[in-house]
């Protein structure tokens, strides 16, 4: 079954975990455990990515099967397995995770100095976590990783964050605590009907339609608050604001991945029905998300704040092309995720490398930086065309396809859709132009200085990422092709046997 | 008659008076080889109780079964545990009287015995020694006002649960004929209920449910755990716990049984109401011992969802929940004993500020058990509640889980602000003393059984199957 020969999943999952021990285990003074601790943490991460990459290589993306898959019994009077496995849809997402933490960890080398040793524990266990998350074929194994992202991400925010870090880091726990628990019950009520929490099979087991519409909605709250989708996102500014650089790196890129995610791994497959009755209520939140929160970034005047809101509009796309049961959909809200999880990371780390130097998010303190920082200022240049969607750059393939689809079902949801194109490009060109443009009006931003060479190993594979996914996208999508065409047959073959049942 | 089959419980009573000579010798510093020897002979009974044979003896009124067998295991370790973490602390705050640990001992062997009674009569009888015990303990620190108020207060009140209880069970007597729990069940089953057993059954419930501290019973917990001294408390949020809730499921299983349609909706009541009770009110203490109070009041509420259930999943629910909450409870209460600053013992949430950075180890500690108990996984505590909750969702109570989840949610906030103290907020009173030795054992060892319980679950859940069977069979 395993194309590596050894349990490779396992090994990404928890070479982190292990790493975080061996930096728990370091004594000494304090400036030499950060220094350990700090190289500790880029060689466990970046070991990591390399044996992720053994997953792209030996990944076979012409069939929608599991692969990779390990099991082990975990729980047998419960019938609960250790079950790990990837398909077409999760794959990419692992070596997302393991691309950004490295990055994280070099962008958090210099602008974190206090608790260095915790910092990197908590970034590690986090990256344990949420491969795990994307890896897990079992529905308890996959909460377990899915609710323990909260404990290092809780106190990431609330240890390194910024003044009203307790605030968010409450709210970030709470908000997603009460979503999941409420999953939870969804997860117990689905492991009681069908005796099993083994994904695969559960995907395969047709629910009632009255219990779908109560699981969907169990599932949905949980979701939707991590996506997040309007009108629960107001944790997401908050935690973003908040968060250190590297920790809304992570939150942007990954954790807001996994509520998509769920609702492409769980909702679409196991309640076709539900996924179905409940897509125009998704459509309707997600185009009010599209243009509200594109509205409301418009007026934004702190960095932050404003990119937290504009991934609230991209999550808005994503969860519409979702729904719209399409293979152009469905492969573009997954590509969008994937470039956004890029390319907001990289608009974090742009801004962090302001805040690390000026020590303010506050776009109005800003002014004139292209004079002063030119290659700052391309880097963040392409960065917010990429979040614009144009043509070359990872945001727009996505988008397009998302439209496409969207167009297939309804064209006005397509036109909520462009809307927010629209609207995403007026502020991420008003924010790039108050900061990147005009007159140098405060005298210290003279004194700047450019990239160093650690902040171009940070932003150069996110920028070969991006224009790489903007060119040739294909290399990425054929990886989701064969899954997603898979989950749309399986999806029109239980709604038409529901129909042909009710005739 | 097969008295050997009590051998546990006859070597500590027959230990307790030994020990009680011993003490009496006057000499200084009596306190720690008494205390020695007394958790020499928990651990010398928690062998002979894992060795034990199967029956029952003295004529039908002690009762030895897988059941009994776990639960006993978990009070000895609970009051092994308990007593060590006394042992610096009562050395420092001059409470190293050899009394002590023997009241200990007669405690854990009232628990003993009522989680054998196999009768009303040998129910009431155990569960008298425990409380005179914990009454005088409570009141230990006997120089102190609150000390002394939280013995009368618990006096008082626990007399009056006795006094509901043994009415109850003199109805129970009057309207089936037996007290011994083998009849009483052939008496129920046999279909004739008259009005008066259900209601010497409520009675009794009402007794019992004072001892776990469930809503609307719960009155005495706060001010108790407040005043006692800490080890004292952290010996009440544990092994009497167990021991009362190992009472509750025996009785209701066992002899009542077939009222099983009257006391659900009773332990759903109490249930709801103890998770929603200790879900709030714990939001607004400032000492911690009295959070701990409305904490270990909700975690009796989930704890009672599984019992409300009435199936076996739900008790296995019940009893998995127990264990690992006295693992928690044990773990967090080392903490709180080792909360001293200058020599004086501190109690406020405040106390806790910075820990994070002047010691990490402690810190991390109690930040495993703090999400564990607010039930995030892959700790322990989040096995207990999801144990409950599926027993919950297969049998329908889709009220009471909710409640449940609910209440975890509000829950965890009080739990995430300890961590919140101790990460997030800067030391500005310095750092702790030195810890004992001995609390960082417990402390540790508790902690990597709540953080690695995740490798090895099917250990606990198979002897707690094991137990249910044995009570439901």
């Amino acid at each position: 079954m395993n194309a590596a020969g050894f349990p490779i999943l396992s090994l990404v999952t928890f070479l982190p975990l292990a790493g975080a021990f061996i930096i728990l285990m370091v004594r000494g003074e304090d400036e030499v455990v950060a220094r350990n601790a700090r190289w500790t943490a880029l060689w466990t991460s970046l070991i990591t990515l390399a044996l992720s990459l053994i997953l792209w290589a030996r990944f076979d993306p012409s069939t929608a099967d599991f692969q990779f898959v390990e099991r082990v019994a975990w729980l047998p009077e419960f019938g609960v397995n250790y079950h790990m496995g990837v398909d077409g849809i999760s794959v990419l997402f692992v070596l997302l995770s393991t691309l950004l933490t490295p990055l994280c960890i070099l962008a958090s080398w210099e602008s974190v100095q206090t608790r260095v040793r915790d910092y990197m524990v908590a970034f590690l266990v986090l990256e344990s976590m949420m491969v795990g998350m994307f890896c897990a074929l079992d529905f308890v194994v996959f909460y377990i990783f899915f609710e323990a992202v909260l404990i290092p991400m809780f106190l990431i925010i609330g240890v390194w964050g910024g003044a009203r870090r307790v605030y968010a880091a409450f709210k970030f726990f709470l908000y997603t605590l009460a979503g999941s628990l409420l999953m939870l019950l969804a997860i117990l009520a689905v492991w009681y009907y069908a005796g099993t929490t083994d994904i695969p099979t559960l995907m395969a087991t047709a629910f009632p339609p009255a219990m779908q519409f109560w699981l969907f909605l169990a599932f949905f709250v949980s979701f939707a608050v991590k996506v997040p989708m309007w009108p629960v996102h107001t944790w997401l500014p908050d935690a973003h604001v908040e968060a250190p650089t590297a920790g809304s790196v992570i939150l942007a890129g990954v954790l807001l991945k996994m509520g998509a995610y769920g609702f492409v791994r769980f909702s679409l497959p196991m309640l076709p029905h539900a996924s179905a009755d409940f897509a125009p209520l998704i459509f309707a939140l997600s185009v009010v998300a599209v243009v509200y929160t594109s509205l409301v970034a418009l007026a934004q005047e702190d960095m932050k704040k404003l990119i937290a809101y504009s991934s609230v509009a991209h999550m808005g796309i994503v969860t519409l092309g979702i729904f719209t049961f399409t293979q152009q959909g469905l492969s573009g809200a997954l590509f969008t995720m994937l470039s956004h999880g890029v390319v907001s990371g990289a608009l974090f780390l742009c801004v962090g490398v302001l805040y690390d130097r000026v020590h303010s998010r506050e776009i109005a303190r800003y002014g004139g930086v292209a004079k002063i920082m030119p290659a700052y200022a391309l880097i963040f240049m392409l960065f917010t065309m990429a979040s614009v969607a144009l043509p070359g750059t990872a945001g727009f393939p996505g988008e397009l396809l998302v439209i496409v689809g969207a167009f297939k079902v309804n064209p006005w949801v397509a036109f909520g859709a462009a809307l927010g194109m629209i609207l995403g490009a007026a502020y991420m060109l008003y924010l790039y132009r108050r900061v990147a443009f005009g007159k140098i009006t405060r005298d210290d931003l003279r004194a700047l200085l450019d990239l160093s060479p650690r902040e171009y190993a940070v932003f150069a594979p996110l920028i070969l990422l991006t224009l790489w996914m903007g060119v040739y996208p294909s290399s990425f999508l054929n990886f989701f092709e064969a899954s997603v065409a898979n989950l749309i047959a399986q999806h029109e073959a239980a709604l038409s046997a529901a129909r042909l049942a009710g005739m | 008659m097969n008295w050997t089959l009590a051998a546990p419980e006859i070597l500590l009573g027959v230990s307790g008076l030994v020990i009680l000579l011993i003490g009496v010798i006057p000499r200084k510093g009596m306190f720690f080889p008494v205390a020695m020897a007394v958790v020499g002979a928990l651990i010398l009974a928690a062998v002979l109780v894992l060795g034990q044979d199967e029956g029952t003896a003295f004529l039908g009124q002690y009762v030895a079964d897988d059941f009994s067998r776990f639960a006993k295991v978990l009070i000895l370790l609970g009051a092994a545990l308990g007593l060590v973490l006394a042992l610096d602390f009562n050395e420092k705050a001059d409470l190293a009287r050899f009394e002590y640990p023997v009241l200990m001992l007669f405690a854990t062997l009232g628990m003993m015995v009522m989680v054998s009674a196999n009768d009303l009569m040998s129910l009431y009888i155990g569960l008298e020694l425990l409380s005179l015990s914990l009454y005088v303990i409570a009141a230990f620190d006997r120089d102190n006002p609150r000390s002394a108020e939280a013995g009368l207060k618990y006096f008082v009140l626990g007399a009056l649960a006795s006094g509901l209880l043994l009415y109850g069970a003199s109805l129970v007597y009057g309207f089936a004929g037996t007290t011994n729990f083998d009849r009483l069940a052939d008496a129920l089953s046999a279909g004739d209920v008259g009005t008066g057993v259900v209601v010497g059954l409520v009675f009794v419930l009402a007794g019992l449910a004072f001892k776990v501290s469930a809503v609307p019973f719960h009155m005495w917990t706060p001010d108790v755990y407040e005043g006692a001294p800490t080890p004292v408390t952290a010996f009440f949020a544990t092994a009497p716990k167990v021991a009362a809730i190992a009472l509750l499921m025996h009785v209701l299983i066992g002899p009542f049984g077939d009222l099983s349609a009257q006391w659900m909706q009773v332990i759903w009541l109490c249930s709801a109401g103890s998770m929603i009770l200790g879900a709030f009110a714990a939001i607004g203490q400032k000492n911690i011992k009295r959070l701990m109070a409305y904490s270990s009041i909700g975690h009796v509420g989930y704890a009672l969802m599984g019992l409300a259930v009435a199936n076996d999943t739900g008790y296995r629910g019940v009893l998995v929940y127990m264990a690992i909450y006295v693992v928690m409870n044990l773990g967090t209460f080392a903490v709180l004993i080792a909360m001293r600053r200058g020599g004086r013992a501190l109690e406020q949430v405040e106390d806790l500020a910075g820990l994070g950075k002047t010691d990490p180890a402690m810190a991390l500690w109690m930040a495993v058990f703090m999400f564990s108990m607010a039930g995030i996984p892959p700790l322990a505590g989040f096995f207990g509640k999801l144990y409950v909750f599926l027993a919950a969702v297969q049998a329908g109570f889709w009220t009471l889980a909710i409640i449940g989840i609910v209440t975890s949610v509000i829950a965890s906030y009080y739990y995430l602000r300890i961590v919140k103290v101790m990460y997030f907020d800067s030391a500005e009173q310095g750092a702790l003393d030195a810890r004992p030795a001995s609390l960082t054992v417990v402390m540790a060892g508790t902690g990597l059984l709540t953080l690695l319980f995740f490798l090895f679950p099917a250990a606990l859940i198979g002897a707690a199957q094991v137990a249910v069977a044995a009570l439901a069979g």
